[in-house]
């Protein structure tokens, strides 16, 4: 199968400091892929170079058969990827559905179709009851969901996802796992997160790369890579697993 | 019309029909005073509308507004004045060339990363600058003025945007309410969706497949158009141009009050700020004349004390909080 993101030998770096080292790695159609790795090991930096924030100082970023590394996140955004950011950023005065109405209009062909997409998906996201809340008066969790709505409204082939998890209560976690295995088992869409939740990336990821000190340490199912002494050594070890 | 209204609930639109046929209606009691109130009024809510769309509901804070009106007062008055070409066929050549200078300053602006405070002092840079450059350009009289002929044949041309208060009048009423309707309709468009998502997390519109620049420049040229406009009929009601005056920085920010006090990115913001600033400025006049108050900048202080206490009590501006006095709070004000 010919995988819909390839990343091939990226490495980023800022003043001196090697932040992504040539990591290399194919996400499938369908699949849930995962990063994980301890803070600073560059996952956040690889992350906006497949979304268009940074240009890769050498290696390429193929989706879907054309190469997207250099462009810019909106003509990113416009090729299918949809993203989320790890300190959430809904549109604060906007209410829910004027938030979701935004991502919609990507690829919608009037006002009337985005409305409709907008509706499909807050429902989905069981944000419905609060469509006419500004996006600043939710919860953190919803507005994660929020955030997870406007980049759905557009429609992506892939879903970038950065630490969604993130500042959730183990049962928000369990929650928001359930709601994207949902996602990807009925829609077949493709997710790439970065994580460093680990009970949510056993629980969601088929498969997962690590990174360590900008470089690429292991590769495999959620079961291998746990069992990788590199990996139980550079990461896990520390944290107790 | 159901993309005009929207969610507009029913009372909000018979207030503004109301208030439309209030405005059609009032020549029949006001005398000639209340008359050039009015047309200041029904003026500043129109360059407000102009203003407010650029930085209201795309964000951009520009401080030299006063550009585009001068470019479209004296792009009118010297077709008119060296080459006799009317007013309504002036505009059109009034616009294009005040939208170039809108476009120029956004690319500059926006190309280069030069964000919020920054831009607005290359908007005064620009406005300035060009001051500068009319006061000493003698085809269009350079500092000494610009004068367009008043009476004699002109007096009672229509056609040539000559002629009585009431013309004025009527011209100022129609300008206004096309570009409430036009901002409502932009409202509730995709352009005027990206407009809000730029103005409220520009990176966060990027990842959403939004060109910021392209929706930047989609207000700026509409802005700076509706506002050249406001210029074209600024030189034919005055009937003199001084570029020490048109160009002013006072010109720019007396214009983006209206908007402000009224509130920011809605329709009826520049109407109602406009609707209380103008018959203050009026009011105080007259008050501190009573009361002997002669000395110079006294009305300044006390129109400068009153807009503080009116910011201080609606900071998001009248018509937000009027709004929902009145009960016609739409979902997007």
């Amino acid at each position: 199968m010919t995988p819909l993101l390839a990343i091939e030998g990226v490495s980023k770096r800022f003043r001196g400091l090697r932040a992504v080292d040539r990591v290399s790695c194919e996400i499938l159609p369908g699949q849930i892929f995962a990063v994980i790795g301890p803070n600073g090991a560059g996952k956040t930096t690889l992350f906006n170079m497949v979304a268009g924030v940074l240009r890769p100082d050498e290696g390429t970023v193929t989706f879907a058969g054309e190469r997207i590394d250099g462009r810019r996140p909106d003509e990113i955004a416009r090729r299918g990827i949809g993203r989320t950011f790890q300190n959430v950023r809904p549109f604060p005065a906007l209410s829910v559905e004027d938030n979701v109405v935004i991502g919609a209009l990507l690829h919608a062909k009037g006002m009337e179709e985005a409305l409709e997409t907008a509706h499909q998906v807050i429902w989905q996201l069981d944000l419905f009851a609060k469509l006419r809340q500004p996006a600043a008066a939710l919860a953190l969790p919803d507005r994660k969901r929020l955030e997870l709505a406007r980049a759905l409204a557009t429609r992506p082939k892939l879903l970038l996802l950065d630490e969604v998890m993130a500042g959730l209560r183990p049962t928000e976690t369990d929650q928001m796992v359930a709601l994207l295995r949902e996602l990807n088992r009925t829609t077949g869409m493709t997710i790439l997160l970065i994580e460093h939740v680990m009970r949510a990336v056993m629980a969601l990821a088929s498969r997962v790369l690590v990174l360590h000190h900008g470089a690429a340490i292991a590769e495999g199912t959620p079961e291998e890579v746990v069992r990788d002494p590199a990996v139980i050594e550079s990461y896990l070890g520390a944290e107790a697993l | 019309m159901s993309s005009l209204w929207g969610d507009t609930p029913l009372r909000g639109r018979v207030l503004a029909a109301l208030l439309l046929a209030a405005f059609l209606a009032a020549p029949l009691i006001a005398d000639r005073y209340l008359i050039s109130v009015l047309i200041l009024v029904l003026y500043f809510a129109y360059v407000g509308q102009a203003w407010n769309l650029l930085m209201g509901f795309a964000g951009q804070l520009s401080l030299g507004h006063a550009l585009y009106l001068g470019i479209g007062a004296y792009v009118a008055a010297a077709l008119w004045i060296h080459f006799g070409v009317g007013p309504w066929l002036g505009v059109l050549a009034a616009i294009p060339i005040a939208a170039l200078g809108g476009a120029f300053i956004g690319w500059l602006g926006w190309r280069f990363s030069i964000e919020g405070v920054y831009f607005a002092l290359l908007t005064i840079a620009f406005a300035e600058f060009t001051r500068i450059g009319f006061d000493h350009w003698d085809f269009t009289g350079a500092s000494a003025g610009f004068f367009l002929p008043i009476g004699g044949v002109a007096a009672a041309q229509w056609w040539n945007l000559g002629g009585g208060p009431l013309l004025f009048y009527y011209v100022a009423l129609a300008l206004a309410t096309g570009a409430a309707a036009l901002t409502a309709r932009l409202r509730r468009s995709a352009l005027g969706y990206r407009w809000l998502a730029v103005r409220e997390d520009a990176e966060a519109a990027r990842a959403l497949g939004i060109n910021i620049f392209r929706a930047r420049m989609a207000a700026m040229l509409i802005s700076s158009s509706m506002t050249a406009v406001a210029g074209v009929f600024y030189a034919f009601y005055y009937r003199n141009l001084f570029p020490a005056q048109v160009f002013d920085i006072g010109r720019s920010i007396e214009l983006i009050l209206a908007p402000i006090i009224g509130g920011l990115g809605t329709v009826f913001g520049p109407i109602v700020g406009a609707l209380i600033l103008t018959p203050l400025g009026e009011v105080l006049i007259a008050v501190t004349e009573r009361l002997g108050l002669d000395a110079p900048g006294a009305k300044a202080v006390f129109y400068g004390l009153a807009l503080m206490v009116i910011i201080w009590l609606r900071p998001n501006g009248v018509w937000p909080w009027l709004a929902g006095v009145l009960g016609i709070r739409s979902k997007d004000r």
